[in-house]
């Protein structure tokens, strides 16, 4: 029987990784994330979870061992945060680019300098090209969710899959969870099957240098040269889009819990305003929302669950009759805009949409965004978008200047 | 219809020709004069500095010396190391072959 608890987003995680049967953990402690580890090795240590848990001196080390043991058939899990992400840089790129269907939680936080141990966004977005698949929860319901999902999704496309959630806002505060049960998450995830096997019969080099062009191996067999290698990753992520909607929908079936989009929507049937962002940020948006409905201004808030691979189709769609886009995010493409904002434009170009959009930046370093400033920024960029010289602001909310 | 790995990540098999036949990377290539490889002329196993000497191992210590030219990529180590000037580098398809 499914519980409800009331627990933190890394509990929540925790729990998520134990329930799939995860073989494997090799992890670093860093804040925010650390509660997930330390949960994990409890559960490791208690016997509760029969997996290995190998502790290692850094970031790039656990991914390493993760990398590792998913090439030798096992399901593996780590977490991390902000300057540990980074860290993994290299391994992200050959987690990837060796197919594996690593899962990680990256719980978001920001990037020093300076130090901060807050949350924003710009870790996750930073590795945003490695070719890892990226899932934004929205709370604490949708991490436990979305841990057991990203199994499914990336042992069908063979492409890790980070789960991302805001730092102490999802993963230090209390909600009630509704646990599937051992039975349900068994059904719903069969067994790990590897795209390929390590055997002292048939001895492989895993990797190997990959010369520009095609090559005849000795069997004469035409073997893919870089490029090609490269374009297959790119159609398991352009394939991980039905992938992860026909995941959500045979989730949904099990429990009840509506994850049938690569996106969701807060009132936006009638919306001519729309406000869209990833993660706890587009939960406050839907405060907003309702304050704004009750002056009569039409609002509706479309959140991003999945930020790679972008839902190109499912975005044009849900904002068509926009009349207004405004596009919150907790990081900067500095010298540019938000990510997620040239992410939107690009996705709208060409379908003859030209509403005006402002995006704003907020939250950085762990400032806090109340729905009440959503709601004042909306106001203003209303009024703003009248002159035809702020069609396309890029905005710091909340920051003085 | 040509046989195509069905791999998802580079792989390979610790096998003779496994990276495909290097030897089409070459631009010149040695052609070694027996009437002045030193194992030719004495008939018997000597010298064999070529073998030594080149970076691929291509080079068969036997006699005469023969060079597998599936793999030679042409760098001239041998013909510079050569006490008897018996290799000299030629352009690649100038002895129409």
């Amino acid at each position: 029987m499914a519980e409800t608890i009331i627990m933190t987003g890394n509990t929540a995680a925790a729990i998520a990784a134990k329930l799939c049967q995860v073989q494997v953990v090799a992890a670093y402690p860093i804040t925010p994330q650390t509660s997930i580890i330390e949960t994990l090795s409890q559960f490791i240590e208690s016997g509760a979870l029969k997996a290995e848990y190998v502790r290692v001196e850094s970031e790039h080390s656990a991914m390493t061992v993760c990398i590792s043991a998913s090439t030798v058939g096992a399901r593996v899990f780590t977490s991390t945060s902000s300057h540990g992400l980074l860290y993994m840089h290299e391994q992200l790129h050959w987690a990837a680019g060796s197919r594996l269907p690593v899962v990680m939680c990256c719980v978001n936080r920001g990037v020093g300098a300076p130090w901060s141990i807050f949350n924003d966004q710009q870790d996750s977005i930073a590795q945003r090209d490695t070719g890892w698949i990226q899932l934004y929860c929205r709370d604490n319901q949708e991490i436990i969710d979305t841990v057991i999902q990203a199994y499914r999704i990336a042992e069908e496309v063979y492409a890790p899959v980070m789960v991302c959630y805001d730092g102490f806002v999802l993963s230090h505060t209390m909600m009630p969870v509704c646990v599937p049960d051992t039975e349900t998450v068994n059904s719903f995830l069969p067994p790990y099957k590897p795209h390929t096997f390590l055997s002292a019969e048939k001895p492989r080099n895993i990797n190997p240098v990959i010369f520009p062009g095609m090559r005849h191996n000795s069997e004469g067999v035409l073997c893919d040269g870089y490029m090609e290698m490269r374009y297959k990753l790119q159609e398991a992520l352009e394939k991980a889009r039905d992938v992860i909607v026909s995941v959500g929908m045979q989730y949904a079936k099990l429990t009840g819990r509506d994850y049938s989009e690569l996106l969701w929507r807060y009132k936006t049937e009638d919306a001519e305003i729309l406000l869209t962002g990833m993660g706890s940020i587009a939960t406050e948006a839907t405060v907003a929302v309702d304050q704004l409905r009750q002056e009569g201004i039409k609002a509706g808030v479309v959140g991003i669950r999945a930020y790679r691979p972008f839902p190109r189709k499912a975005i044009q769609e849900a904002l068509k009759n926009a009349k207004a886009l405004i596009v919150l995010e907790k990081d900067i493409s500095y010298g540019f805009e938000g990510a997620l904002c040239s992410d939107i434009k690009a996705a709208l170009y060409g379908t003859g949409l030209n509403a005006p959009l402002h995006n704003y930046i907020a939250g950085l370093g762990g400032r806090d965004v109340k729905a009440r400033e959503i709601y004042e920024a909306v106001k203003t960029s209303l009024e703003d978008m009248k002159s035809k010289k702020a069609q396309n602001k890029t905005i710091w909310i909340n920051c003085r200047r | 219809m040509e046989k195509r790995d069905k791999n998802i990540s580079a792989m390979s098999t610790p096998a003779i020709g496994e990276a495909g036949k290097t030897g089409d990377w070459r631009d010149m290539k040695p052609v070694i004069d027996h009437s002045k490889c030193i194992p030719s002329v004495k008939k018997r196993a000597a010298c064999y500095l070529c073998w030594l000497y080149c970076p691929e191992g291509v080079i068969k210590t036997g006699i005469p010396v023969e060079i597998d030219m599936d793999y030679c990529k042409g760098c001239g180590v041998c013909a510079e190391e050569c006490p008897a000037k018996a290799i000299t580098m030629i352009n690649e398809g100038d002895d129409n072959g």
